[in-house]
């Protein structure tokens, strides 16, 4: 494997559960050093291609490639490569954060600094606490700190800030650029579009078990779609204009009505993007229905 | 997956991390402090409750007395190497399945192996804490006259460890059988506890139908008893076993059938997590 080669390959993947199909034909790359977020609904296929490619599920057909291995063979040498935080964990719990943390780094041969790392995911004060008597965002955080302990090429995070404090979520955030600082290659998927616009590189999106688009996170969705909206009041009326000329249409209703009421540049979110993509795709799913029907 | 496929992982890592787990998994065991630690402290309980319910009783013959605690000592010896190993570990392992610490665990580069080594490791700590506890009570409490002659020491000392060993890899089997980890107790503690009256733990042996002693000679906690008994009552004893004499031969027999057959089981069944459950 070359330094060009993609970390994550994937053609044309399918998994089916029975005769009920998870996802059919998903194809995307993740390169060395990217943050790849897969966004999608709840039960789109996200976590079942994510542990497809941890090894932790067969696939039905296609091609996966991680880190150059196939991950339905990955071996010890492999998985010491990958960091892994699942979507949900339940252990008893009966260590320390500390003692937790310091027992698996034993486990990789290049691990980070356990204090370090206690420090990166803000739980210096908890960390002689046992993990039991955590709350729900504490816990995650400890799910996140034993994903980096082992100084992974690969991280998968499969929503990792659920349950954290908007502060919380800034100090992840924070932590996870310092890992794309360092060159880790990244998995993301969260159901924060903000999250995802702020850590991801590139992004898919994934409904019913088809990638229904892929690209970089400023570009996903088309030009179109990221037309930013200018919205004023007038005479009691509320007006907008889509365009990409913002400063000649505001010199407009300037010229037009003197300084306006309520004026408002929005750019779409990646949410608004988001949830566009979703509609038109349903819409076109529902056309084609109407289509075929007899 | 054998250690050549890892060339870039340190050789005789899978028994260090083994160490590593040993030292985790009994610090956790007696963090519990609930089920597990009852089974742990189970047989000296019941130790205590016959020696002093049966406390007036000649639990031997006229010519040579047996008091209650002499008499349970053997059965309570063999409980604890079944509950420590096979209850303990059947559950606790199906336990880890149910809660996602096996899944972790299979998405970090620790070879099963290590994972196994830790758990008998903490077998062992236990079998060795709960047997030593027995003694000391039998002792202290109940006055009772322990072998001193080291011949009666050796057969103790291998009945042990081959008893621990084989019901912590029994243990590790049949953690595969509980469908989730909830309904773990309820599978194999009526396994346990079936075995445990057949086989001489709480009724006497000899006292039990033929045939019962027929079917409960198929199983290995009916021979680890008899080990334990060889160990702790006089010679006439012998007697009333099965066969007229302790068959410690027997005894090593049996029960190392059933290790290998835990083994067996274990490598052919044992996996981190079910894929595609």
């Amino acid at each position: 494997m070359t330094t060009t080669d993609p970390v994550v390959r994937v053609r044309d993947l399918h998994k089916r559960y029975g005769s009920f199909p998870a996802f059919d034909g998903v194809s995307f790359d993740i390169h060395r050093g990217e943050t790849f977020a897969l966004l999608g609904p709840n039960g789109a296929g996200k976590s079942t291609t994510i542990e497809i490619l941890e090894g932790y599920r067969n696939r039905t057909s296609g091609e996966a490639s991680v880190l150059g291995v196939d991950p339905g063979r990955g071996g010890l040498e492999w998985k010491a490569r990958l960091g892994i935080v699942l979507q949900s964990t339940g252990e008893s719990g009966n260590v320390t954060v500390r003692e937790q943390l310091t027992h698996f780094a034993g486990l990789y041969p290049h691990s980070r600094d356990v204090d370090e790392v206690i420090a990166a995911v803000g739980l210096v004060d908890k960390q002689k606490t046992l993990i039991r008597k955590l709350s729900g965002g504490q816990r995650r955080r400890v799910d996140v700190a034993l994903g980096i302990i082992g100084r992974p090429e690969l991280l998968f995070l499969d929503e990792p800030t659920t349950g954290f404090d908007p502060e919380a979520r800034r100090q992840f955030w924070q932590l996870v650029e310092g890992l794309k600082q360092d060159g880790t290659t990244i998995l993301l998927t969260t159901h924060y579009l903000d999250e995802a616009a702020r850590l991801g590189d590139r992004a898919g999106v994934i409904t019913g078990g088809r990638l229904i688009d892929i690209g970089g996170i400023d570009e996903i969705g088309g030009a179109e779609s990221r037309v930013p909206i200018v919205r004023w009041r007038q005479d009691g009326v509320e007006r907008s204009v889509r365009t990409t000329e913002l400063g000649l249409v505001v010199a407009r209703v300037v010229a037009e009505v003197g300084e306006p009421q309520g004026l408002e540049i929005i750019r779409p979110s990646l949410e608004d993007i988001y949830l566009q993509l979703l509609a038109d795709h349903a819409a076109g799913e529902a056309a084609d229905l109407m289509e075929n029907a007899p | 997956m054998t250690v050549t496929s890892i060339p870039t992982l340190q050789a005789g890592r899978t028994v260090l991390l083994g160490l590593s787990r040993v030292r985790y998994e009994v610090k956790t065991y007696f963090r519990q402090g609930d089920s597990a630690f009852f089974s742990f402290l189970f047989p000296l309980v019941l130790l205590t409750i016959f020696s002093v319910a049966f406390s007036e009783q000649n639990l031997g013959t006229e010519d040579a007395p047996l008091s209650a605690a002499a008499f349970y000592l053997p059965g309570m010896m063999a409980a604890g190497l079944l509950l420590s190993g096979l209850q303990n570990l059947a559950i606790d392992i199906a336990a880890e399945k149910g809660d996602g610490t096996l899944k972790r665990l299979a998405g970090t580069p620790l070879p099963v192996p290590s994972y196994f080594i830790g758990k008998i490791g903490q077998v062992f700590v236990t079998g060795i804490l709960q047997a030593a506890m027995l003694l000391v009570v039998a002792r202290v409490a109940f006055q009772m006259e322990l072998p001193t002659q080291p011949e009666k020491w050796a057969p103790f000392a291998w009945v042990f460890v081959l008893g621990v060993s084989t019901s912590a890899i029994l243990g590790i089997a049949l953690s595969g059988l509980p469908r989730s980890g909830k309904s773990a107790t309820a599978v194999i503690i009526p396994i346990a506890l079936v075995l445990q009256f057949i086989s001489g733990v709480y009724l006497g042996f000899s006292q039990l139908p033929e045939w019962l002693q027929t079917v409960a000679s198929v199983f290995p906690l009916k021979w680890m008893a008899q080990g334990m008994r060889s160990v702790f009552l006089p010679e006439d004893f012998a007697s009333l076993e099965q066969g007229g004499t302790w068959d410690l031969a027997g005894v090593a027999i049996v029960t190392a059938i059933w290790l290998v057959v835990g083994l067996a089981v274990t490598r052919m069944t044992f996996r981190w997590i079910r894929k595609d459950s």
